[in-house]
Order: C-alpha cells, then structure tokens, then sequence
C-alpha cells in the first residue's frame, strides 16, 4: 500500500449511481417485477425465504419485541378510511405488499455504512458483507425501507435446536450477532448459475435461476431476472411498463400499472411493483 | 498523602474571605498573596471536604452497576437493550450525542475566552477543560457500546493494512471516529500544556510518589522567561487551532442525521443547533462544576460570585440562541413541503413521546428565564438544582430527536408507538455519568483544578487596575 497507489486508484473509492446505460455493456442486472394483482398474502415466499437463507425462527416473545428478522414480509394493509375490528375482515378485504430490499441503485444504506460492509457488486447487487459489519446499524436508519433486520441475539444458540441444524442450507452462512443483514436476492443460487454459465462460456438463460421467494410463489406474482438481457422477462415488463433504471418518475396511465416505491428520493430501486386494480363497485 | 503538604493556614479563612468586602467590579479579591493562592490550591490535591469521597465512591458504584450492564449486553447481544427494527439506536446515541456536547463548553471557555482576553475564565477554565476531555472519553465509549460487534470496532479506523481495506469515507460515522479522535487529542493537549507551570509548582511542593509524577510531567519547567515566551506562544496557537475545530465536531456529529434521509433529521440548519445545543448543556455542567468543587475543595476565595455571574450571563444568552434555532428547526419542518416530517413533528408533540417533549421544553426554555432572577443566581443550591434541570432538559432533546423519528420514519409500515428502552440502557447511562464523575473526581485529586499562574495574574493585574484607577 504506498501513497502513490492511493492516489491512482482514488476514483475506484467513489460511484456515481445511477447513470444512463449504466449497465447497457454488463452482462447482468438482476431484478424484480412483483405483481401486487396476483399475490394473495399467503406468505409462501416469507416461508421460502426463511429455509433458503438460514433466517431464524425468533419466536412470539422475541417478534413482539420487534425483533423479527423476516428479510421477506408481507405487509397487509386495509383500504383507507376503514377501521378494521380484530375479527372482522372488511368487504374489500385487505391489500398485501411483500417487501424485502429493493436493492437500490443509489442505495442509502451504502452510502453511510463506516466500513464499507454494504456496496455494490458489479451486476447490481445491494451486497452485505457480514465479515465487515461492525453493527452500527446506521443503515437501518437510513434505509427508507427498513428493510435491514439486525442480529440482536446470537440467533445460532437458539434458533435451531438439534436436529434442526442439518436443514440450515449450507451455501449460506448463519449470522453471528451483532451484525446487519437483509435480502440478497439469493445471491448463493446467483453466482452458483454464473459460475456453471462461465463454465460452458454463456450468459445465464432466462428463467435459469430464480430466488427462493420467485420460486415459492403460487400466483407466480414474482418475476426475477437479468434486466440487462432484453429479452427476459423482467426486462419485458420494465420495457412495457415504461419503467427505467435511471428514471425518477413514471408514467401513469390506466394502462401502466408499474411503480417503484420512494421514487421521489431518488433511491432508484430494482424491484417494480404492478398496482392492484380494482373494481371500485364491488 | 496528608504529610505532602504543610498546613499552616486554618481551616475557617475562606469564611473571612468570604466576609471581606470585594469590590464589585472585581472578579476576584486583589488581596491574595502569592503563595497563599499556592497553598489554597495545593491544598486541594491532599485535603478536600469529606463529601468528595462520597460523591467519589457513589460514582464508582454507579460505574459498577454499567459495566455489570455492558458485560450483559455484551454476552447476550444487543436485542437485551429492547433495541428493534426501526428502533435501532435508543439512548445510546442520544446520550452520546449528551456527553460529545458537554464538551464543547470547556474549549470555549478557554480557548475562545483566552483569544479575546477575557480575564474572568481563569480560575475556572482548568475544570472546564478537564470536564471537555472526560466527556468526550465518555462519548467514545457510547460509540464502541451502541456497536453490535464492539470487538471489531477498529473497522472504523482508516489503519494501512495489506488486504486494502479502508473505511467508507463519504460514511459520517466515519467523520465523527475522525473529529472526535481529532478534538480529544488536542483538547487533552491544551488542558496538558495550560498546566505544565502548575504542576511545577506541585513539583517543588510534593514529596514521594506525588513528586515523581510530577516531576515528570512539569517537562523540567523553571519559569526562565525564555520558557515563559514560548509557553505563551504555544498555548495561544492551541488556542487558536481548537476554536474551530471545536465548532467543526459538533457540526459533524450533526451531519449524521442531517445527511440522513430521515423526516425530522434531513434539515439543512442542524449543524448550528447542535453547536449551540452543545454549549448549552456545557455551560449548564460548568455551572453544576462550580458550586461543586468551590464547595468540595474550599475554593470560594477563587471561583467567586462575580464570575459565576458571569458564567450565568454566558448561559443565559446561549440559551436564548439554542431556543431560536430550536424555534427555526420547527418553523422549516411546519412551512415546509414534507408532509411525513410534519407529521412527525405533530407526533412529537402529541403522540407517545409528547412527555419528553414538553419536559424538554420546561428544562431548556422556560427554566433559563429563572436564571433573570437574583435569588437564583446568589443561592448556591437553589442554582445548582437548576442547572441540573437544564442538563437533563439538553438529554432529553437528544432523545426527542432520535426516538421519535424512528417511530415515525417515512414508511407507514414501521411506524411504532410506546418504543421504551430497557432496564439495560438505563444502566449503561447511568454508568456512563458515574464513569464521568469518577474520572473528574480522581483528575481534581490529582491535579490542581485552579490555573495557580494564572490566578496570580489575575490578581496582579486587578491590583494594577485599581492603582490606576486611584490615581485617575
């Protein structure tokens, strides 16, 4: 490490994000499309995502507490206006929005993180590095989201009595306390697919990998892909949506039911959010 | 320790200096001698009233009590705190951000007053300085107990290493390790240079341990006028150097929640708040300070009432710019286009947090305005009462900035109401004011609390002014 290294490779230290084309030459950018009409709120992907990602079961005391660490939630909401009783359930029933980290483009997370454990990989990835992360917790408290859980208990104590511990996925690693994670968009299954794709020297196909939540989902609500290959899915219903990366507001029209949400802070997320359309008389 | 110093003055002087009539626009009587004031203040070192050992050993047992809470927190993670998703920081950081802005008083009283020659800080700037270095000691140790893994916290420390790991630098978090490591350095190297003449006058006064120690740290002072000019040289440019820098960590530690996205946080005038803030509550312990150790160690000839008088204008004027700028924080926040932030604001004011709230105002705005009346400003214990009120009114902002921002952040999802932290950050708060006590106890033990050389200046020159005044 001399001065003069430093000094070359200053510019490798910052990231201007997002940019026009940013990714136009890359070989990925994963993203999302969740389609709010299809989901049902059955929490089959909360389910997936817990087995695939080694997250612990907290238990009731510990979810009280609000120490949950469901990097995949689902959030119910009620139509506006209505007071909703414990037992009753209103004529419209309730709205379900599945949240987990939007992996943004300009993520406020990364930008505060003193260590640099969270950055951004190559193809798009809002990436935590649990090595690194000394639990400042600060970007929690920047993330509009909030959609970052901490390790409040040493969770691998408790969470998975024996024999419990021989179905933790072993392409993950369990959490130590102390540190901060969040959804990495099944980063293991991700590089697993590019790694077997470098082999026979191809790009990863449609469709060829998924995450544990895209998979789990019985509506199909859930559309994962490579949003730098045109022909994908995701890209598709970006491209129809009218929806860009390095865009900060959308057209909304009744035919564009596609949205990011926080817009207006110029997080510049990658998961698309397809309204819920409704028919008003019912 | 008690055969250090020869006592030949009795016990019962200050009460006939108390009675002796002061002139009143005189800080100090200009009838003093010299080595009267030597042994006034030396005197401190060996003999202080019995109640210092009670407040000594009550902080230590308060200190106890955190470390016993740390050492939990530590074993068992942090979710023992009651921390949770969007409550991610508690009293940690508004205490730390408590004990940063105690600090700041101490280098304005000495180093801003000394600039401007300002001749009433001089019995009283030693404590204020020692006071400055021990509560940022105490706001560092907030930041290592708020981390998750506090083992790894040289993380955070820009260090060369061989794997080309570096800090984040655009991170405030890393701002505030740099400022604060940068202004305990030199605020512990301005309270170390002011007192190199005194602790040689401990030096030709001590005897065993004592006068190894300071023979040490007195550098080999003899007060030759060559060591004299470049003495001043030296602490006018220290001086000059903290002014700034004390006005700069304030701001930094401001810019982590005003570069945040947070409703309530992201307000462009918070630097300035949290600097006056920060004076504030350090003028208040200043106060505190006074009344104690002009009682604890028999100092009523130095710290007189004239410059308390003083410190409590200084208050009282910082106090009004902290209301103001309180006031345009609120006003931005009210004509203002964010409706989340507006929200919150009622929130505070209304909502689960409204008590912290409204005790915030009662302590920090109303309770200032008692300091107009005279009963207050002359009776001893009366002022300290309020003093203390007006620290903790200063806490309690830091918690009404923090808590409720968390529990009311731009996503409805998370929004939380009735969030209490545990029995746990209490402790560790708790422990941190022993900490604090116990080390300034131990340091006015240790050291002499008073400038002895500057005293003598003091007196000296009021002499002279009164002789010119005669002769007018």
């Amino acid at each position: 490490m001399s001065l003069n290294n430093l000094i070359k490779n200053w510019t490798s230290f910052r990231a201007r994000r997002p940019y026009l084309d940013q990714y136009k030459n890359a070989d990925y950018k994963w993203a999302m499309v969740i389609d709010l009409d299809a989901c049902t709120g059955c929490n089959a992907c909360t389910t997936a995502c817990y087995a695939e990602n080694n997250l612990p079961v907290v238990g009731k005391e510990r979810f009280e507490k609000g120490h949950a660490m469901h990097w995949m939630r689902i959030e119910r909401y009620w139509g506006e206006g209505e007071s909703v009783p414990v037992d009753m359930v209103p004529d419209k029933g309730a709205q379900f929005l599945p949240m987990m980290c939007q992996q943004c483009e300009a993520a406020p997370c990364e930008v505060v993180c003193p260590v640099g454990a969270t950055h951004h990989s190559a193809d798009g990835l809002n990436t935590q590095v649990y090595n690194r992360c000394v639990g400042s917790r600060y970007c929690s408290a920047n993330c509009p989201y909030k959609v970052r859980y901490f390790n409040w208990w040493q969770y691998a104590d408790f969470a998975w009595p024996n024999p419990l511990e021989l179905q933790l996925n072993p392409d993950v690693s369990v959490r130590s306390k102390g540190v901060m994670e969040k959804c990495t968009f099944c980063v293991q299954r991700l590089r697993e697919s590019m790694d077997h794709a470098k082999t026979d020297g191809r790009l990863v196909r449609d469709g060829e990998v998924t995450t544990a939540c895209a998979q789990a989902c019985p509506t199909s609500a859930i559309t994962f892909g490579n949003l730098a290959n045109p022909q994908s899915q995701v890209a598709k219903v970006w491209k129809n949506q009218q929806i860009a990366l390095e865009k900060d507001e959308q057209k909304k029209d009744e035919n564009m039911r596609g949205y990011r949400i926080f817009e207006e802070f110029r997080t510049y997320p990658s998961v698309v959010y397809l309204e819920r359309v409704r028919d008003l008389e019912a | 320790m008690s055969q250090m110093i020869n006592h030949d003055i009795p016990d019962d002087h200050e009460i006939q200096i108390e009675k002796k009539f002061i002139p009143k626009d005189l800080d100090i009587d200009k009838d003093i001698s010299w080595a009267r004031i030597n042994k006034d203040v030396l005197r401190s070192l060996d003999r202080p009233r019995p109640i210092f050992w009670v407040i000594f050993f009550a902080a230590l047992a308060l200190f106890s009590f955190g470390v016993y809470c740390e050492k939990y927190q530590y074993d068992n993670g942090l979710g023992v705190a009651d921390l949770n998703n969007p409550q991610v920081w508690g009293l940690y950081i508004a205490t730390f951000i408590f004990w940063i802005g105690m600090g700041h008083s101490g280098t304005l009283l000495s180093a801003l007053l000394h600039i401007i020659h300002a001749d009433w800080r001089k019995p009283i700037y030693r404590y204020a300085e020692a006071m400055t270095t021990f509560s940022l000691l105490t706001a560092a140790l907030f930041v290592l107990i708020h981390l998750g893994r506090v083992w790894q916290f040289y993380y955070v420390v820009a260090y060369p290493n061989e794997r080309w790991v570096w800090p984040n630098f655009s991170s405030p978090l890393v701002w505030d390790a740099t400022a604060i490591g940068t202004y305990l350095t030199s605020s512990l190297l301005f309270l170390y240079t002011g007192m190199v003449p005194d602790l040689a006058i401990c030096r030709d006064n001590a005897t065993g341990a004592r006068k190894k120690l300071y023979t040490f740290l007195s550098l080999g002072w003899q007060g030759t006028d060559r060591q004299w000019s470049t003495f001043r040289v030296t602490y006018m440019t220290l001086a000059c150097f903290l002014m700034p820098l004390a006005v700069s960590v304030h701001s930094i530690v401001s810019t982590d929640f005003a570069v945040s996205q947070n409703p309530g946080w992201h307000i462009t005038s918070f630097p300035p708040y949290f600097v006056a803030g920060a004076l504030y509550s350090g003028c208040a312990v200043i106060i505190t300070l006074f009344i104690l150790l002009r009682y604890v160690f028999r100092f009523e000839a130095y710290m007189t009432m004239p410059i308390l008088n003083k410190l409590i204008k200084m208050t009282f004027a910082i106090a009004m710019v902290w209301n103001y700028l309180n006031l345009i924080e609120y006003s931005t926040v009210w004509y203002g286009d964010n409706m989340i932030a507006k929200q919150q604001l009622l929130d505070k004011m209304t909502g689960t947090y409204a008590p912290v709230f409204w005790g915030m105002v009662f302590c920090s705005t109303v309770m200032p305005f008692t300091l107009l009346i005279r009963f207050v400003r002359t009776h001893l214990p009366t002022l300290m009462v309020v003093s203390l009120i007006l620290n903790f009114g200063m806490w309690l902002e830091r918690v009404q900035i923090i808590t409720p921002t968390f529990g009311h952040s731009q996503y409805p999802w998370t929004w939380t109401s009735g969030w209490w932290p545990s029995w746990v950050q209490f402790g560790i708060v708790a422990g941190s004011f022993g900490w604090f006590t116990m080390l300034f106890m131990l340091y006015c033990k240790i050291f002499p609390t008073i400038s002895m050389y500057e005293v003598k200046e003091m007196v000296h020159d009021q002499g002279k002014m009164l002789k010119a005044k005669k002769v007018a």
